[in-house]
């Protein structure tokens, strides 16, 4: 297999793009990617989105997108995972380039969430849940992460506090950010009085409905030199997983276990622990799942991560930053773009350009995406050459 | 110089409570006070449309202006909830105020814009010299579909101008619109309430076409927001006109009068127009006051007013408008509510 690496990012501001359509945001973010490359072609490519179909009526976006990005006839394929499309496409351009399929492929994420009201929303980001034993039942996912939640807190005597800390800490990233729908900052009142939605969560717990495309460039990295000016990253570990799909299933709430399992393949691969990651991105749809994933990647021990957060050990500033970009609260969760947001969040730390936000000597980042309620992760550990 | 000879407006009596709307549906009515700054809206009567609200407020728009309704040469209704889909509201307007027949009659219909519309075209006859006054009025009993935002906001109300080139109590100074193709609320034929793009009315919508009216109007003019008394702004909500003028330079005190939805709902074709109605009630001659409204579609008609010597005369004529809103209220119930808005129809 051979060593791969990230040679160019692209992005945009997330938010309520109402001018822009889902190839309008797809194209926009890989131009910015292969410019910031330098490279003259794409030789395949794959474009992370959930749900084209459901929220703006297209299918086949392979085609409509390697289109309109003037690549034709190149091999394009959207990945599905639901929440952990864009990730999954990561992890797709990755094993065809270590295969040496192709020398340089583009790995994007996309998704057009406002055009349908969010009734329509809603509906669509449940078809990630068990429709049959969960959705028709009457879950959706605030609701579903509500009762993580409920048995967390009770297990671990998590306070409201410390869990409103997660989107506060956030928001504190995210306000420095340029790409975040909201780069406010967001005070713990505010968060603690914002609408219930599903006790005990609030709407400040919630992650919004974005639209927004990111977009990396991979190559060998022996290839890296000669094909971009910009400082190559590492891919060196890269792991997926999946779980029972229905909540009711699980044997622990708490657990996340498709992240515990595809951190271990991804820290194998790395020849890394928990303990040599110097920051990381997660997803967090919900201020718990933020919680039990910093658990299930090993970065503190089981209930205390409501603790460790609250104490500032997450923020910026802290011994292991967590979202550093806003995640997916205040920088927006474009479902299919969410998991190619964190790895452009990664590359960018780690060349030092992060800005205001930057963390200051960063060699090694981690990115965990996962989809629905935990029924599949993909992670991806990126370090500095 | 052409302009307003009289005024006046309409505001039925019956009031229901945010909480009593939040309290059915479940809803956090903390959260819509805050996040709509709005507390309560006006109700009409069972007995109550556009029509009958139209010509009360015509009515103390004429005797303001000093005329009989014969002396009118156009009656014009600006709303969208006109009472029929075919047959006019203005012919029973022009009958009810004696304006018939040697009168122009129309209604307009521009989502919330209705009623600027109206007096932007009554305008243009006087000041082309085709008769000596028009009518022009914006009222609306609209609706928000049960449980969906705008049931929170959707009110009742109504404001009539007598325009004209004499007997004037504001002069228009500047006149200025601003439209596009913005599908941001409608309702189609047979359908009870209408639709709204949610958040896209906000930013795209509603600030896009106020905001750009507002500011082409004020270079036309060559004014700046200290130049003015008072402003007005359309009002779907507390929150959205109270952003507009900030982000225009105004200040409270400059927009205080004029912003009567926290207490009275969104009127639609009526808000701006009322709201205008209010300030007239106070201002003091010499005044400018800045208008800008909005409609769903979108467009925006702007207004730059300079009030006369005259206006002190009639201010106290006939019935003012914010004690329509503060004095003499009804609260209904959510059940008395549901009854006189048609959501729930007695079976026979």
């Amino acid at each position: 297999m051979r060593d791969v690496a990230v040679i160019g990012i692209g992005i945009q501001r997330w938010g309520e793009l109402w001018e822009r359509s889902l190839r309008d945001l797809f194209v926009e973010a890989a131009l910015n990617a292969i410019r910031d490359a330098g490279v003259e072609r794409i030789d395949s490519m794959y474009v992370g989105c959930m749900s084209p179909g459901l929220f703006i009526g297209q299918e086949h976006l392979g085609s409509l997108l390697a289109d309109y990005l003037g690549v034709c006839p190149i091999p394009a394929l959207r990945v599905e995972s639901a929440c952990a499309s864009g990730g999954m496409a990561v992890r797709a351009g990755f094993i065809e380039v270590a295969s040496g399929l192709s020398d340089i492929v583009l790995v994007g994420g996309v998704e057009k969430m406002t055009d349908v009201s969010s009734g329509g929303a809603t509906y669509a980001l449940a078809t990630a849940a068990d429709a049959e034993y969960e959705v028709y039942q009457g879950a959706t996912f605030p609701g579903l992460y509500a009762m993580v939640a409920r048995d967390y807190m009770r297990r671990y005597g998590l306070t409201r506090e410390q869990l409103a800390q997660v989107a506060v800490k956030n928001h504190d990233n995210g306000a420095l950010n340029p790409h975040a729908q909201f780069p406010s900052k967001l005070s713990l009142e505010a968060v603690m009085t914002s609408t219930m939605v599903a006790d005990p969560l609030r709407l400040m717990d919630c992650s919004p409905i974005t639209d927004g495309a990111a977009v990396a460039i991979l190559c060998p990295l022996n290839m890296a030199n000669e094909l971009s000016k910009q400082p190559p990253v590492k891919i060196s570990g890269v792991g997926a997983a999946t779980d029972h799909i229905a909540l009711h299933d699980r044997k622990d709430f708490c657990e996340f276990s498709a992240t515990v399992a595809a951190c271990e393949r991804a820290y194998k691969m790395a020849g890394v622990g928990p303990e040599q990651i110097d920051f990381a991105e997660v997803h967090d749809c919900f201020t718990i799942a933020e919680l039990c994933v910093i658990e299930a990647l090993g970065f503190f021990p089981r209930g205390t991560a409501g603790q460790a957060t609250w104490a500032g050990e997450t923020a910026r500033t802290g011994k292991k930053p967590i979202n550093t970009s806003g995640g997916l609260k205040s920088k927006g969760h474009p479902v299919g773009a969410t998991g190619v947001g964190q790895i452009h969040e990664l590359v960018t730390q780690l060349r030092g350009a992060a800005g205001a936000r930057q963390v200051p000597g960063v060699k090694r980042g981690l990115a965990q995406n996962m989809g629905g309620s935990g029924g599949s992760t993909v992670v991806h550990i990126l370090e500095v050459v | 110089m052409v302009g307003i000879a009289g005024y006046g407006a309409y505001i039925p009596r019956n009031r229901i409570k945010l909480e009593t709307i939040a309290e059915v549906w479940g809803a956090d009515a903390e959260a819509y006070r805050r996040g709509l700054v709005m507390y309560e809206k006006s109700v009409p009567s069972p007995d109550q449309d556009v029509i009958t609200m139209t010509v009360e407020a015509s009515r103390d728009a004429l005797r303001r202006a000093g005329i009989e309704g014969r002396e009118i040469g156009a009656v014009y209704v600006g709303s969208e909830s006109h009472p029929y889909a075919v047959k006019p509201s203005g012919t029973v307007v022009a009958e009810a105020i004696g304006a018939t027949p040697a009168v122009h009659v129309a209604d307009f219909e521009f989502a919330c814009k209705a009623g600027t519309e109206a007096m932007f075209v009554a305008m243009s006859h006087v000041k082309a010299g085709e008769m000596r006054f028009a009518l022009a009025s914006g009222a609306d009993t609209s609706q928000g579909a049960p449980g969906d935002a705008l049931e929170y906001s959707a009110s009742a109300g109504s404001a009539a101008f007598v325009l004209g080139t004499e007997k004037l109590v504001a002069e228009c100074l500047h006149t200025y619109s601003f439209c596009t193709d913005t599908p941001d609320f409608w309702r189609r034929e047979y359908q009870f309430y209408p639709s709204h793009g949610g958040r896209f009315t906000g930013e795209p919508a509603y600030f896009k076409h106020v905001l750009g009216c507002a500011r082409a109007l004020m270079e036309l003019a060559g004014m700046r927001p200290a130049d003015f008394a008072h402003c007005v702004f359309h009002q779907p909500n507390g929150k959205f006109p109270m952003t507009a003028a900030k982000k225009l330079g105004f200040s409270d005190e400059q927009h205080r009068t004029g912003l009567l939805t926290p207490w009275l709902g969104n009127t639609y074709s009526g808000a701006s127009p009322i709201g205008l109605t209010a300030i007239l009630d106070i201002a003091k001659p010499g005044d400018l006051i800045f208008m800008v409204s909005y409609g769903s579609g979108a467009g925006s008609d702007g207004f730059v007013w300079r009030c006369t010597e005259r206006l002190p005369e009639v201010q106290a004529l006939c019935r003012q408008t914010r004690p329509q809103l503060d004095e003499n209220k009804v609260y209904l119930s959510y059940g008395q509510y549901a009854k006189y808005r048609e959501k729930i129809k007695r079976a026979h």
